[in-house]
């Protein structure tokens, strides 16, 4: 996983709520045995018409947005289990995604693939919609150490709350894995003393 | 202060807390599928360790598999080396797999119960949000990303934060033609498509403890559709006699030494949940969705609501309704019967006696997908399979199909389909199609009318 430590960047907005991982991501491109270029599928069904040509209309296809952030409306990634939808995000490029409410399984899939979900107040939230609305080239500060997250221009910071062992991990680039196998004896311990099923 | 059923069994599977209030948990049944198991198993190839344990793991190919012609090589390329992949890591890992061709092959919610390897107590998990389907036994059972399968590959355990509990009771007698896919319905639509997130939910009440093992997979199922991680119901007399005999059970006194503790597996009375909810069972009607996330859920007697904000409304373009009309009357071409939801065979024996002697509406196409090669084997021998060709319902063979619309059954673009499913996101069930979520007896109504009816004047006749 790589490490993650502060993003400076501008960010892309889609102010629609309860954006759902068959939306990431539909099922008919979940064939792949690998988790690579799933980014070319990012909201496939929003971004191309069915013969494959870009929609105007949709953000990822407007040049005027840009950037390592992607900012959403509340119940960000709800549905589906897919990791594909957390694997089709960083392989676009995305590093952080800001948003009022994650759903539960989608914030678990990020924070495994390097993806930091910042969750912000509702109020903050519109207040980046309206920045970035005024002037799309607006730059963010995402630092994970002191967590906070900056409107440049107006020096508007906010404080995000993080898992403090996610947090190490992600900035060490360390998987649960690495933790897990260190604590081998602890869990065949326990597997002995395990009602028998 | 006493403990509630979920900190039992949470409580008694923590190996080891970790700085900052995660906790390492030990899951005593893994189940993987095609799709979401193949980069688990290249992590574990690359790190050089294998499956800790094979005995607590079982596979099967559901997701991505065609609903015709199982017996022939698959058609479509990626699809049939998805599938072929997990064949050839379940041989090298030393997985057991209930692929194709296996008589026990089906969508894994619906193969774990019916086997006897969810029982109660338990911790279960899978690559798949609907895991929370298990919760029925009294278990703990939710799903997973894959980064997390391989976790539990390669130590059994997942790192997790104990969400926070929240109790659902629903009580009182149910209205003749309600289902348990229109308690859950009812309920998202009460709490929303986000009600849930952060929290682990116990149903309860007597209009839970009236309903069959079936029915209350039904509603753990979609727990995760109102964000929670997972549903679970206290285990009873009921659930203890729908385990006794299944090939996984267990036997004897074994049986009997499990059952003790099983009727240890309950809320104790001064248990305290973070949230609680009360609805009255006489409140519920059959349910319909009517928009493009499962909280979007009117009774079959109301009219779609209005509501502001560019949501809503893009998710009512979508789908060709407006605000203030009724769903009756509404000519629908498509009908899918199957999905973890509802495709045991308790749903199929619902839609058969409904549709015994009737035929299908001229214009409508009606799929009838069995969870199982078991759920099919049994529908065939008690002749289900008659009534729904006579009917002019297409039986096929068991998987997740139109649920997901992965394999090549599909609703056309601007559709509407009547789906037994679980989810009506935009495109789930192909681009542009248009899913309305309702119980089984709804779907198989719609499928005979070919279109949106109040069913309910006909049963009481009956
Ligand atoms: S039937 Fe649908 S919801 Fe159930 S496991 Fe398959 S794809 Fe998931």
């Amino acid at each position: 996983m790589d490490k993650f430590t502060t993003i400076h960047s501008s960010a892309v907005p889609m102010p629609i709520e309860d954006v759902d991982t068959d939306q990431i991501i539909p099922a008919r491109f979940l064939k792949a045995t690998t988790r690579d270029g799933f980014g070319d599928n990012l909201f496939r069904d929003w971004r191309f018409h069915q013969d494959d040509s870009p929609k105007s209309g949709f953000v990822l296809n407007n040049p005027i947005y840009s950037g390592q952030i992607l900012v959403a409306g509340k119940n960000f990634g709800c549905g589906s289990s897919r990791e594909h939808a957390a694997w089709a995000i960083h392989d676009y490029g995305f590093k952080v995604v800001v948003s009022s409410f994650f759903a539960d399984i989608f914030k678990g899939n990020a924070l495994n693939n390097g993806i930091l979900p910042v969750v912000v107040n509702e109020e903050f939230l519109n207040e980046i919609f309206q920045a970035i609305e005024a002037n799309p080239n607006t730059a963010f500060n995402v630092d994970l150490e002191k967590q906070t997250f900056t409107i440049l221009e107006t020096g508007k910071s906010v404080s995000f709350e993080i898992d403090p062992y996610k947090k190490m991990c992600l900035i060490n680039g360390y998987d649960d894995i690495d933790y897990l196998i260190s604590i081998k004896d602890q869990i065949s311990a326990f597997e002995q003393q395990q009602l028998a099923f | 202060m006493g403990k509630t059923l979920f900190d039992k069994i949470w409580d008694a599977h923590v190996v080891t807390a970790v700085d900052g209030g995660m906790e390492v948990l030990y899951i005593d049944r893994h189940f993987i599928h095609e799709v979401t198991s193949p980069q688990a198993f290249s992590g574990l190839k690359k790190r050089g360790i294998g499956v800790s344990r094979i005995d607590k793991t079982i596979a099967t190919a559901d997701h991505n598999v065609p609903t015709k012609n199982q017996h022939l090589p698959i058609q479509e390329e990626l699809s049939r080396y998805q599938v072929q992949k997990l064949v050839e890591n379940c041989e090298e890992f030393g997985v057991e797999l209930y692929g194709l061709g296996h008589p026990y092959q089906g969508i894994v919610h619906v193969i774990g119960p019916e086997l006897g390897i969810t029982k109660p107590g338990m911790t279960i998990v899978c690559g798949d949000s609907h895991t929370s389907t298990h919760g029925a036994f009294g278990c703990i059972a939710f799903g997973i990303g894959t980064s997390q399968v391989e976790q539990v590959l390669a130590t059994q355990c997942l790192l997790q934060k104990k969400p926070k509990k929240m109790r659902i009771n629903i009580e009182g007698e149910l209205q003749a033609g309600v289902l348990s896919k229109d308690i859950i319905l009812y309920i998202i639509s009460k709490l929303s498509a986000s009600g849930g997130t952060g929290y682990f939910v116990e149903y309860a009440g007597s209009a839970i403890r009236s309903l069959s093992m079936e029915a209350r997979m039904t509603i753990c199922n979609m727990s995760i559709e109102m964000g929670a991680r997972g549903g679970m119901i206290a285990p009873d007399e009921k659930t203890f006699e729908y385990v006794k005999g299944k090939e996984y059970a267990p036997k004897g006194k074994d049986f009997d030494k499990a059952v003790a503790h099983w009727k240890t597996l309950f809320s104790d009375d001064d248990a305290v949940f973070d949230q609680e909810f009360t609805f009255p069972a006489e409140d519920i009607e059959p349910m319909l969705t009517y928009g493009t996330n499962p909280g979007m859920g009117i009774k079959i007697s109301q009219t779609i609501p209005s509501e502001s904000g560019k949501s809503f409304q893009k998710s009512l373009n979508y789908m060709g309704f407006e605000s203030g009309e009724s769903m009756l009357g509404k000519p629908i071409n498509y009908v899918f019967i199957g999905s973890c939801t509802n495709s045991r065979i308790e749903d199929l024996r619902i839609v058969a006696d409904y549709v015994k002697g009737k035929k299908k509406a001229d214009h409508v196409n009606v799929m009838v997908v069995p969870g199982s090669k078991q759920v099919e084997k049994q529908a065939i021998k008690e002749g289900l399979d008659k009534i729904f060709a006579a009917a002019g319902f297409d039986f096929r063979e068991p998987g997740c199909s139109a649920c997901l619309g992965m394999n090549e059954d599909k609703v056309p673009k601007g559709e509407y389909c009547v789906s037994t499913s679980n989810r009506n996101f935009e495109g789930r069930q192909g681009p542009g199609a248009r899913t309305i979520l309702a119980s089984p007896l709804m779907a198989a109504a719609t499928a005979i009318e070919g279109k949106i009816i109040d069913f309910r004047s006909q049963i009481s006749q009956n």
